[in-house]
C-alpha cells in the first residue's frame, strides 16, 4: 500500500506542477498579449485614474478634468469648448481623441516616459506620472475675434506669426462642444451620433483638415513665381494680355469680374484681381517654376504637422497649358487649407521666408518644469527678398486702393488679397469668399500677423460675393486683435 | 559502504523510549506568523485604498488570533503529537481569504460578504475544535460507515427539493444563509470510501475473475461501493454541479488504486471518465458551452459580446505579472459575478502576482503533503486511506478550480478551499484539517509504538 500511496502522492505533485507552470504561462508568457487585448479595460481604467493634463492658452487652461467617481474616473471638461475645439479636439473615453488631445495624448495622460523623474522609474514602481500640460501658441484675442467674426457663417480662419510660424488663431465654424463627447454614457453616444449626422460637419476642423480652391488668393503665388522667374520685371509695364483670354489649345474664353483688365500692368491686375492677366502669366512662367514656387510655400507636402497632421494642399504638376492657366488663378486642381494660405501671406510679409507653422509652444510637467520646447522650426526661402518686397507692395495696393479696402487698419501697414472661388458641378455652388493678408504696426520692425479667412456661404446673392466684402472684415478683426496685444 | 552499514548498525541506538518532543511550540509560532501576515494584508488593503489603516484591523487580528489560539489549545490538549503544519496553513489561507473578500467588498459596497464569511470561519474553527476534542481516535469513524453513506446521500439529494440558483441545484437557503450540503457530503463520502475499501481490500484485490490480464473483483464486493458512487454522481449531474462530480470520481479512483494497488482501476477509471465526459459534453448544452469557452476564451470578444468571465479572469492574472499590483490595487472586480467565490484566485493572482499565487499553491501542496505523510506513517488501512482520501480531496479540488480559472482545464464551479466565499466550504475544509490533525497525531503515536495498536 505504501508504494501506491507514494504514487498517488506523486500524482498530486504533478497536478501542483501543472498549476504552477500554467500560472507562469498566463501571468508571464502570455501576459503582454492579455494586457494588450482591446477588451481588457485595465489600460483604460489606469488611463482615466488621474486627471488629464491641461491645454493652455495664454497661460490659462482651456481644459479641465471632472471626477465622476465611476470606473473610468476622470472625464475631460472644456472652457469655451466650441471656441477652442479646432485646437484641442476632443478626448473621449469612448471615441478616442483628436487634434492636440490626440497628438499630445502621451504627455497629457501621463504615459510619456519623458515625464518620469528617472529612466525606467515607472516600470519599477508600476506608477504613472501626473499628466503634463501643453502650452499653445494661440492668441486668445485673435482666436475670439476670428470666432466672433465667423459666428453665424460657415468657414475657417488661420492666423500665424510670420516671423516664427507660431499659430495665433485656428477657428472653424460651425463648431461643437468637445466636452459632450468626454464621457462614456448615453450623453456622449447621443452627441456622437448627432455630430456625425450633422450635414455641416461641426467636428471637421476646416482650418487645417479641409482644402478649398483658393481662387484669386493664389495669384500671390503666381505673381511671386512670375517675378522670381523674371517673366515680369516691371510691375507697372503693360502685360500685353487680352480680355477675354482664350485658354491655350482650347476655345474656352476666360473673362474677368472687373473692367480694365485688358493689357493691364501686374500692379493693376493684382489690385483689381484680373483673372486673364494671371492665367496668362502662369502659362508664361511655366509649370516647372509655378510648381517650384507653390511647393516652396508648402503645397503638395503631405506631412505638415503642427503637431497634428494638416491636410495636403495641392498644386497639380501634370497639367497642360490650359489647365495651368486655370490652376494659376486658384481653380482646376489647385486646393489649399486656410492654414496654407496664411503661410503664403506670412512668407510675403517676412521677406520670402517660409516657416513651418506650429501650435505647441512647449510642454511642461504638472509641476511646471519644461519637458520640451518647440521654438521656431525650419526656415526655407520661397522667393528672393526683392520679390518679397515687390509682393508686399502689390498686397498693400489691394488694401489701399483695390478689392481689399475693408481690411485697412489705421496706424498699421496691411497687405492683402481677396479671392472668390468657384466650385461645385459647373461652378454651381455658392462661391467661397477668401481673404489672405498680413499686418505690421507702424512701430513694429516686422509683420506681426498673417491671416487667411475663408467663408463658405458668403452671401445668398451670388452677385455680391467677394472676399473683400465678407472675408476681409474678419481678417481685419483678427489682425487688430494681434496688433493690439 | 559495508563499513558505513556496520557503523550504522552498531551505532543504532535502542528503540527510543523517550517521548518524542511535541511540536506545539512550532505550531504556535507559525500560527502567530499566519495571523500577523493576514493582519498585514488587511492593513495593506486599507492603506492602498484609503491611505489609512482600516478601522477594524485590530478587531480582525484579535478575532483571527483568538480563533487560532482556541484551535491550537484544543490540539495541544487532545492531539499533542499532531503535525504542527496543517493548523497554521489553515489559519493563513482562511485569513488571506478573508482579506481578499474584504478587499472585494470595497468594490461592491452594496453586497458585503466578509462579515458572513467571518461568522462561517468561526463556525469552521469551532467545528475543528469539536472534532479534535471529541474524536479521540479516528477509527471510531469506521464504525459508522453506513451512517456516513446514508448521510452523504441525504445531503446530496436535499437541494433537489430547493429552487435552482444560477443554474445549479446545490444550495439550500435557510434564514438568509446559503448552505451547500454537497460540501459536507465530501467528507462523509471520503470516510465511507476509506472504511469500505479498508474492510474489503483483500476481497477486491484477490478474488474475482481474471479478464485480459486484469483481476476483476466479484460483484458482491464491488456492488455497494459502485452503487453509492453511481447514485452520488448521478445526483450531481442532475444538480448540474459537475465540478463536485469530477471531484468524487477522482477521489473514488485514487482510493481504489491505493487500496487495491491495481493499475487496472486507473485504466477503468480514465475510460469511464472520458466516456462520461463525452456523453455529458454532448448531452448537456451548458457543459458543451464550458468546453467551448475553455478552448476559445476570447471568442465572445471576437463576436462583439465583450469578454466573458474566463477572459476577464485571464486578464486579471496577466495584469498581476510576477509581483502583482499590490493588495487593493487590482481590477479583478471586472470579472463580475462569482468574483468572491469561484474566481477568488484571480484577485490573488492579480494583486499578489505569480509570486503570491505560487506561494498559495505551495501552501495547498504542503497541506496535501502533510496528509499523505500522515497516511504513510499510519499503520491501520482505514487511517491510511482516510488520510490519503482527504488530502487527495483537497488536491483535486484545488486543481479543478485553480485550473479552471487559469484556463488549464474547462471551468467548473467550485470553491477554492479556505479562500473562497462560501460558508459550507470553509466549515468542511476546517473539518478536513481537523481530521488530518487527528490522523497525524495517531500516526505519531502509532509510530511511537505507543498505546494505539
Amino acid at each position: 500500500m505504501t508504494r501506491h500511496i507514494r504514487r498517488a502522492g506523486l500524482f498530486c505533485a504533478l497536478l501542483l506542477v501543472a498549476l504552477l507552470v500554467n500560472a507562469a504561462r498566463v501571468q508571464v508568457l502570455r501576459a503582454d498579449a492579455y494586457e494588450g487585448n482591446p477588451a481588457n479595460r485595465r489600460a483604460a481604467i489606469a488611463r482615466y485614474q488621474q486627471p488629464r493634463g491641461d491645454i493652455l492658452v495664454a497661460g490659462r487652461p482651456v481644459t479641465g478634468s471632472r471626477d465622476t467617481g465611476e470606473h473610468l474616473r476622470y472625464e475631460r471638461t472644456y472652457d469655451d469648448g466650441p471656441l477652442y475645439a479646432p485646437v484641442t479636439g476632443f478626448a473621449s473615453q469612448e471615441y478616442g481623441s483628436t487634434l492636440l488631445e490626440h497628438s499630445e495624448d502621451a504627455l497629457l495622460s501621463g504615459a510619456d516616459p519623458a515625464l518620469a523623474p528617472l529612466p525606467l522609474w515607472n516600470d519599477f514602481t508600476r506608477s504613472r506620472n501626473a499628466g503634463g500640460d501643453v502650452v499653445t501658441t494661440i492668441d486668445p484675442a485673435a482666436q475670439r475675434a476670428a470666432y466672433e467674426g465667423l459666428r453665424s457663417r460657415k468657414g475657417a480662419v488661420a492666423a500665424v506669426d510670420p516671423s516664427t510660424g507660431r499659430i495665433l488663431a485656428l477657428v472653424s465654424v460651425p463648431s461643437y462642444d468637445p466636452g459632450l463627447l468626454s464621457g462614456n454614457g448615453r450623453t456622449a453616444r447621443e452627441a456622437w451620433a448627432r455630430l456625425n449626422a450633422d450635414p455641416d460637419k461641426p467636428m471637421l476642423n476646416r482650418a487645417v483638415q479641409r482644402t478649398y480652391p483658393p481662387g484669386s488668393t493664389f495669384k500671390v503665388v503666381t505673381a511671386a513665381a512670375a517675378l522670381d522667374a523674371g517673366v515680369v520685371t516691371d510691375l507697372d509695364e503693360p502685360t500685353d494680355s487680352p480680355d477675354p483670354y482664350r485658354l491655350p489649345g482650347t476655345t474656352t474664353r476666360l473673362t474677368n469680374g472687373s473692367r480694365g483688365c485688358a493689357d493691364a500692368s501686374v500692379r493693376e491686375a493684382f489690385t483689381h484681381s484680373c483673372n486673364t492677366v494671371f492665367a496668362k502669366l502662369g502659362v508664361e512662367t511655366g509649370v516647372a517654376d509655378m510648381t517650384a514656387m507653390a511647393q516652396a510655400f508648402g503645397f503638395n507636402d503631405a506631412d505638415v504637422r503642427v503637431p497634428f497632421l494638416v491636410a495636403r494642399s495641392t498644386f497639380d504638376t501634370t497639367v497642360d497649358r490650359a489647365q495651368l492657366a486655370l490652376a494659376s488663378i486658384g481653380q482646376y486642381n489647385t486646393r489649399a487649407t486656410p492654414l496654407q494660405m496664411a503661410m503664403v501671406a506670412a512668407a510675403v510679409a517676412s521677406g520670402g521666408q517660409v516657416r513651418e507653422p506650429y501650435l505647441v509652444e512647449r510642454t511642461t510637467r504638472a509641476g511646471g518644469g519644461t519637458v520640451s520646447t518647440t521654438g521656431p522650426r525650419s526656415v526655407r526661402r520661397a522667393m528672393h527678398p526683392s520679390t518679397a518686397l515687390r509682393m508686399r507692395e502689390l498686397m498693400r495696393g489691394v488694401v489701399e486702393n483695390g478689392t481689399g479696402t475693408n481690411a485697412a487698419i489705421p496706424g498699421a501697414v496691411v497687405g492683402g488679397k481677396t479671392g472668390t472661388a468657384q466650385h461645385g458641378l459647373g461652378n454651381s455652388g455658392t462661391p467661397y469668399a477668401w481673404f489672405v493678408s498680413w499686418a505690421q504696426g507702424h512701430e513694429d520692425m516686422e509683420a506681426k500677423v498673417a491671416v487667411a479667412v475663408v467663408v463658405e456661404d458668403a452671401a445668398a446673392n451670388r452677385g455680391e460675393i467677394s472676399g473683400g466684402g465678407t472675408a476681409a472684415p474678419i481678417a481685419r478683426a483678427v489682425m487688430e486683435a494681434v496688433l493690439d496685444s | 559502504m559495508s563499513k558505513a552499514g556496520i557503523t550504522l548498525a552498531t551505532a543504532d541506538p535502542p528503540t527510543p523510549t523517550v517521548r518524542l518532543p511535541g511540536r506545539r511550540g512550532i505550531e504556535l509560532t507559525l500560527i502567530v506568523l499566519a495571523v500577523l501576515l493576514s493582519v498585514y494584508g488587511y492593513c495593506a488593503v486599507g492603506l492602498a485604498r484609503n491611505g489609512s489603516l482600516p478601522p477594524g484591523a485590530a478587531g480582525y487580528g484579535a478575532g483571527l488570533g483568538v480563533l487560532a489560539l482556541v484551535a491550537h489549545l484544543a490540539v495541544r490538549w487532545r492531539a499533542p503529537h499532531a503535525d504542527p503544519l496543517p493548523l497554521p496553513i489553515g489559519v493563513l489561507l482562511n485569513g488571506l481569504g478573508l482579506v481578499l473578500i474584504y478587499r472585494l467588498d470595497l468594490e461592491t459596497p452594496g453586497d458585503p460578504a466578509a462579515p458572513t464569511q467571518l461568522i462561517w470561519s468561526t463556525l469552521g474553527v469551532a467545528l475543528f475544535t469539536v472534532v479534535v476534542l471529541v474524536l479521540r481516535d479516528h477509527r471510531a469513524l469506521q464504525r459508522h460507515t453506513l451512517v456516513c453513506a446514508a448521510a452523504a446521500l441525504v445531503l446530496l439529494t436535499a437541494p433537489i427539493l430547493f429552487p435552482a440558483v444560477n443554474g445549479a441545484r446545490i444550495w439550500i437557503r435557510v434564514a438568509g444563509f446559503s448552505i451547500q450540503p454537497g460540501e459536507f457530503a465530501k467528507v462523509l463520502l471520503a470516510v465511507f470510501f476509506a472504511a469500505y475499501l479498508a474492510a474489503n481490500r483483500s476481497a477486491l484485490t484477490y478474488s474475482g475473475r481474471r479478464v485480459w490480464g486484469m483481476q476483476l473483483p466479484t460483484g458482491r464486493v464491488l456492488g455497494p461501493i459502485v452503487a453509492v458512487w453511481l447514485v452520488s454522481v448521478g445526483v450531481l449531474v442532475l444538480e448540474r454541479d459537475l465540478g463536485t462530480s469530477l471531484l468524487f470520481f477522482g477521489l473514488f479512483v485514487v482510493l481504489l488504486y491505493v487500496a487495491t494497488g491495481r493499475t487496472g482501476w486507473i485504466a477503468v477509471g480514465l475510460l469511464l471518465a472520458s466516456l462520461g465526459a463525452v456523453a455529458v459534453g454532448r448531452l448537456e448544452s451548458h457543459v458543451h458551452h464550458r468546453i467551448e469557452t475553455w478552448l476559445h476564451p476570447f471568442a465572445s470578444i471576437e463576436a462583439g459580446e465583450g469578454p466573458n468571465q474566463l477572459a476577464q479572469s485571464l486578464f486579471a492574472f496577466a495584469e498581476g505579472g510576477v509581483h502583482g499590483t499590490g493588495l487593493g490595487l487590482g481590477h479583478s472586480v471586472l470579472i463580475g459575478f462569482a468574483v468572491k467565490s469561484d474566481f477568488i484566485l484571480a484577485t490573488a493572482g492579480e494583486e499578489l502576482g505569480l509570486a503570491g499565487l505560487s506561494a498559495i499553491f505551495l501552501l495547498y501542496g504542503l497541506l496535501v503533503e502533510r496528509g499523505y505523510r500522515a497516511g504513510l506513517s499510519l499503520r491501520d488501512p482505514f487511517g491510511r486511506l482516510l488520510a490519503v482520501g482527504l488530502a487527495s480531496l483537497l488536491a483535486l479540488q484545488v486543481f479543478v478550480i485553480a485550473g479552471g480559472v487559469t484556463g488549464l482545464i474547462p471551468l467548473t464551479g467550485m470553491a477554492m478551499p479556505f479562500l473562497a466565499q462560501g460558508g459550507s466550504s470553509v466549515v468542511t475544509n476546517w473539518t478536513i484539517v481537523a481530521l488530518l490533525v487527528r490522523l497525524s497525531d495517531s500516526a505519531r503515536r502509532q509510530g511511537d509504538g505507543g498505546a494505539v495498536r
